[in-house]
């Protein structure tokens, strides 16, 4: 009865986790678009934009191509979907302080980074389905790159995973080296030496050139680009089909931000506001405080990872694309991650 | 059908060059830039028909571009509206008479679709002020759709 018990309260709460970063990912979204905006001295457009466009898609008609594969063609989507949103059962959000203070991701404990690599795999993964099946040729292009695309960023993004993990196993300190709830508890910055320092530095770098393409953003767009291929993956996409990518990607937009967030940066500043108004925060109070510096920091690493870039660049083609994830972000990557050993020496 | 407000509030264009003079089109691109910024209004351009609510058409329709714009038309998932603009797809403006002419392109397309919703914005070239007033009449059009299904 007691299992049945906590069973519930964790479907509960997944579910209420799932409701409430969908709208905190759609004002996210709201926010890079006012941003954006704002950057190009425009007006831009209310932060609610992404709520309109989600009520309106789900008001169109919804085509079906008449060349497409209809099971995979109207399931891509919905996959996308429940996939970006498994991934918030196992991705710290908000103040995750590590298993002594309890608060941490959903299932922690059933899952840890490796597969988190692998759930973020699923709603591209998805899309290229959703692609191939469209049966046009714009889509089966863009479905292509995408998958490009994945096996470009997959090798970098590993390195730094890995190389974080095994760092913080060589601590000593008895904590599961894979699990996010014990990354964020001991954070590595304070742990390491001075190469160890400039080698997470590396890391952190390659993890953040990352986000963008994870997320298929200007300017690694290619499978989705517009001018040129006409949307891609997306091309054959209308009405509630759209609107779930839609909110696919606004789920994964917080998700990866947040990893990013876990991983190179998972402090809280209740502390110190405790200290500066004199009474020590504690409970909801501290709770209700960092879970906004949480939101002021995903916003941030959004900011300066895919806003500003995508604002000031253009689009890069994929060959050019999966070099550079390929050849300079993975040489990178490595060295960062012998920087992290010779640290342990 | 029974249309929400959000309608009015997001508006995807997918521009359609049936056989312009490039002059309409070079507005269109006024109307996007910071001085316009039609994004406040949330008009956003977009890459294919099938996202689209508004088909916003420049020019006559010539022999060459007919079945295309047809076709185009037909991608584009409902509710719809069409926007005329620029004296060509009224009237065929300069190219009035002309051999090699299918339209003026509402008569074309109420030959597609009876019940289409077409939006005039005329000028030669049409201005960006006007494109934008085109959009709101376009939004009064959407709203007589929502009055109907009361």
């Amino acid at each position: 009865m007691n299992e049945f018990l906590e069973a519930m309260i964790r479907l509960g709460a997944g579910a209420f986790v799932m409701v409430a970063v969908l709208i905190v990912s759609l004002v996210l979204k709201g926010f890079d678009r006012r941003f954006a905006a704002w950057l190009q001295a425009r007006v831009g457009p209310p932060l609610m934009q992404p709520f309109y466009d989600i009520a309106k898609l789900w008001q169109k008609e919804n085509i079906l191509p008449e060349r497409a594969v209809s099971w995979s063609f109207m399931g891509a989507p919905f996959l996308a979907l429940v996939g970006s949103l498994v991934l918030l059962l196992f991705v710290p959000l908000g103040p995750v302080t590590g298993k002594v203070e309890g608060w941490m991701p959903l299932l922690e404990g059933y899952g840890d980074l490796i597969l988190v690599v692998y759930l973020l795999a699923v709603p591209s993964l998805m899309m290229a389905i959703g692609g191939f099946s469209s049966g046009s040729p714009l889509a089966t292009v863009g479905a292509q790159r995408e998958l490009v695309m994945m096996m470009s960023y997959e090798l970098p993004l590993s390195v730094v995973v890995l190389s974080l993990g095994w760092r913080l196993s060589k601590l000593d300190l008895g904590l599961d080296a894979l699990s996010i709830a014990d990354i964020t508890s001991k954070p590595l910055w304070g742990e390491v030496g001075l190469l160890g320092v400039i080698g997470l530095l590396m890391l952190a770098v390659v993890f953040f050139l990352i986000i963008p393409s994870e997320l298929s953003k200007i300017p690694f767009d290619a499978p989705e680009a517009e001018t040129e291929i006409g949307g891609g993956i997306l091309a054959e996409y209308s009405g509630n089909n759209l609107a779930m990518f839609y909110l696919s990607d606004a789920v994964k937009t917080v998700a990866f931000t947040s990893l990013a967030v876990a991983l190179f940066f998972p402090y809280g500043i209740s502390g110190n506001i405790g200290e500066l108004i004199g009474t020590p925060l504690s409970g909801w109070a501290a709770f209700g405080v960092d879970l906004v510096f949480w939101f002021i920091k995903i916003e941030l690493v959004y900011f300066f990872a895919v806003t500003v870039i995508r604002v000031g660049a253009a689009r890069l083609r994929i060959d050019r694309l999966s070099w550079l994830y390929l050849v300079p972000l993975s040489v990178l990557s490595v060295v960062g991650a012998v920087m992290l050993y010779l640290d342990t020496l | 059908m029974k249309l929400n407000k959000a309608f009015d509030k997001s508006l995807w264009v997918f521009h359609v060059n049936a056989a312009s003079c490039n002059g309409c089109d070079i507005e269109i691109v006024a109307a996007l830039t910071p001085r316009y910024d039609v994004e406040r209004f949330g008009i956003k351009l977009v890459g294919t028909p099938r996202h689209a609510d508004v088909l916003l058409v420049t020019g006559p329709v010539n022999r060459q571009m007919a079945d295309r714009v047809r076709r185009i038309y037909e991608q584009t998932p409902g509710p719809k509206a069409v926007l005329l603009c620029g004296n060509c797809g009224a009237t065929s403006g300069v190219y009035y008479d002309s051999y090699c002419i299918e339209g003026p392109f509402d008569e074309f397309i109420k030959k597609v679709d009876p019940n289409a919703i077409i939006v005039y914005v005329p000028g030669c070239p049409v201005r960006p002020e006007a494109i934008t007033m085109g959009v709101v009449e376009a939004w009064k059009q959407l709203e007589v759709l929502r009055g109907e299904a009361k």
